[in-house]
């Protein structure tokens, strides 16, 4: 990569409000987990808020994002109102997807949030299958499809990379690299762990970024979308990064030593760009804690906003499923 | 009356194809080998020809990958039509199918539709052993979200297609390997048909013979032979597989009060267990005899010809069950 550019505040303050903005809402939803209002599997972002923060700030709206089922920071990053996505959390009707998908499956397709796919990388044939509409379409538009490093290991991963760069297709995959497949260490699951040299093996363009640095993060996605849209073909993005928090709330985490989680948490993605930017000017104490209690009161009325939802009556229970009400569930 | 054209099965299914890309610039076919070899089953032949490759998208071998880019394609402005070249390779991409294309509308809140059609070669019959030879279209009928076709006919391998395409929704549509070469005479104009209900394809009085798929033929063939010796069947041809349509079924069963079920799906689970239940359930007192089922035996397909015809069900087969249910 070439030398990093250097960031005004205006765009440093609106990263630093993302990364904010997730890392509250992932604290909120563990509290509201463990108050019993969040239910199923939940696998928080904590750590890992630079990957979204950087690469949603370099897409336009009119571009897709598929993502996985640890995706409630892409879906802030992409706009999804914080209202939508608490509600879905709760599985309240008002919720994003209505409250039929719940933390891993949130949609907004008004904002081109196409999920929230929990079956792991599932969603990368839909978003080569995306890219190449827009191409047929000769629509300048950018399909963007995250993962992480254990769908590498599918073997959907290997088709969907070989399609999108057989046909030159618009999509960039970004590789969420946090090190572990649920509790499996990288170089317990793959014979090659050096992922860019895996994404060059199928003639993907391919680049790897310091994932704990929103800055880097959204330079290095700007180029990769800049390629893409530039009718490049596809782009693969590799972010190392770090989840600081267990897989799920059901994980007992004894398969990771304590002091590694010590030492990433000492890149916390958050801290080291405030201190940055404290450096750099960006910003000073006062802004910093404005846009935290920002955070805190968007949080806040996301919770108060969720509680306050209306439960879907079971009446309604086989609608869409398919498109005709008429047909319901029915077989 | 109107003007006819005699075709095959497999030519309906091309004109199907051809009608489909002529009338709208969104439908595009992918698949193993259709285009450039002209489709394992010679389906596509010449379509490359017409309308380029950016049409008609030859893919590697990828079942799971290039399913899943039509249920992508689907999802932004394209009607795909997707050939996964049997049944047998679509497990292959049952993720895509299953996980992707049948529960998108749902865990969306319905923000999200999938109009793809996927078009699968079904059944045995052609010595190909067991890896290729499987019925699994009662499977996916099990699938909520997924609408099931299986054309009995050369009209409805031509016209179930297109209107396929109009469906909202994801729609495989099982086309069985047997019925390729069968003929008939049809209207020279590619329609769309009807896709919601089942057909009686021959009246009758006496018992209600319910089929699908590549087994119409054979139920056809029994319902003469019968005729002869003064046993009337109504053979019913299902049509769509996922949903069922009960009134069809439930109207020829209050009819007749007998019935026979001849599905080439394994017995065990089946969609025969199916429809029995519906009938028990729904006509319970009004039949006069226990329903009997012809289904596939419960062993994978195996090569000899003689061992072959003894798994699948057979002309004699379903006489056997007809003349047991009328006692």
């Amino acid at each position: 990569m070439s030398a990093p550019q250097a960031l005004d505040p205006d765009t440093a303050r609106a990263l630093l409000r993302q990364l904010l903005r997730i890392r509250r809402f992932e604290e909120q939803c563990a509290a509201s987990y463990s108050a019993g209002a969040i239910r199923g599997f939940l696998h928080l972002y904590i750590g890992e808020e630079a990957v979204a923060a950087g690469l949603c700030a370099m897409l336009r709206e009119e571009d897709a994002v598929f993502a996985t089922y640890r995706e409630h920071g892409h879906a802030l990053a992409r706009g999804v109102p914080m209202r939508g996505l608490m509600a879905e959390m709760y599985g309240k009707q008002e919720g994003c997807s209505g409250g039929r998908g719940g933390s891993m499956h949130l949609f907004d397709v008004g904002r081109r949030f196409f999920g929230g796919n929990a079956i792991v990388a599932g969603a990368l044939p839909l978003a080569v299958g995306f890219a190449l509409a827009d191409l047929l379409q000769s629509r300048p538009h950018v399909t963007v499809c995250v993962f992480g490093e254990g769908a590498m290991a599918e073997g959907e991963f290997h088709e969907a990379a070989n399609l999108a760069a057989l046909w030159g297709l618009p999509v960039l995959f970004v590789c969420e690299n946090n090190l572990y497949a649920m509790g499996t260490h990288l170089a317990r699951s793959e014979s090659e762990t050096d992922l860019v040299a895996k994404a060059h093996s199928y003639r993907l363009a391919a680049a790897s970024v310091d994932g704990m640095d929103v800055a880097a993060v959204r330079e290095a996605a700007g180029a990769a979308v800049a390629h893409v849209r530039g009718g490049g073909g596809p782009f693969f993005l590799e972010c190392r990064t770090y989840r600081f928090r267990a897989h799920s709330m059901f994980d007992p985490e004894l398969y990771r030593d304590p002091g590694e989680v010590a030492t990433w948490r000492t890149r916390d993605p958050i801290a080291t760009f405030v201190a940055r930017g404290d450096a750099a000017g960006w910003w000073n104490a006062d802004d910093v804690t404005s846009l935290r209690t920002e955070a805190d009161a968007e949080v806040a009325d996301a919770v108060t906003h969720a509680e306050a939802g209306t439960w879907e009556p079971v009446a309604t229970l086989t609608q869409d499923v398919y498109a005709s009400p008429a047909l319901g569930g029915r077989a | 009356m109107s003007e006819t054209v005699r075709l095959t099965y497999r030519e309906a299914l091309r004109e199907g194809l051809a009608t489909a890309l002529r009338r709208d610039a969104r439908v595009f076919l992918l698949g193993e080998d259709v285009g450039r070899y002209g489709g394992s089953y010679a389906v596509s032949r010449s379509l490359l020809t017409e309308f380029g490759e950016a049409r008609i998208r030859d893919t590697p071998l990828s079942e799971s990958g290039f399913t899943g880019a039509g249920i992508g394609a689907a999802m932004n402005g394209m009607r795909p039509i997707v050939e996964i070249m049997t049944v047998n390779f679509s497990l292959l991409a049952l993720d895509q199918i299953m996980n992707n294309a049948a529960t998108l509308r749902h865990m969306s809140g319905g923000q999200v539709s999938v109009p793809v059609v996927i078009r699968l070669t079904t059944g045995g019959g052609r010595q190909l052993a067991a890896q290729h030879s499987h019925s699994l279209e009662g499977w996916y009928a099990h699938i909520p979200g997924l609408r099931i076709l299986a054309p009995a006919t050369v009209e409805d391998a031509r016209g179930m297609l297109l209107a396929a395409l109009a469906e909202p929704d994801p729609v495989l549509i099982f086309e069985h390997a047997m019925l390729f070469a069968v003929e008939a005479d049809v209207p020279r104009e590619a329609e769309p048909v009807a896709i919601a209900g089942a057909a009686v394809r021959r009246p009758g009085r006496d018992v209600s013979v319910i089929t699908y798929g590549g087994l119409l033929p054979k139920a056809l063939e029994a319902a003469t032979q019968l005729a002869a010796t003064g046993v009337e069947c109504e053979v019913i041809d299902l049509r769509s597989l996922r949903p069922l349509d009960d009134a069809t079924i439930m109207a020829s069963v209050a009819r007749t009060r007998r019935v026979v079920v001849v599905d080439e799906g394994w017995r065990s689970g089946s969609l025969s267990a199916e429809i029995i239940t519906r009938v028990v359930e729904q006509r319970f007192y009004e039949l006069d005899a226990p329903p009997a089922r012809v289904c596939t035996e419960e062993v994978p397909i195996p090569y000899p010809k003689h061992l072959e015809d003894a798994a699948l069900p057979q002309v004699d087969d379903i006489v056997a069950a007809v003349r047991g249910v009328m006692g």
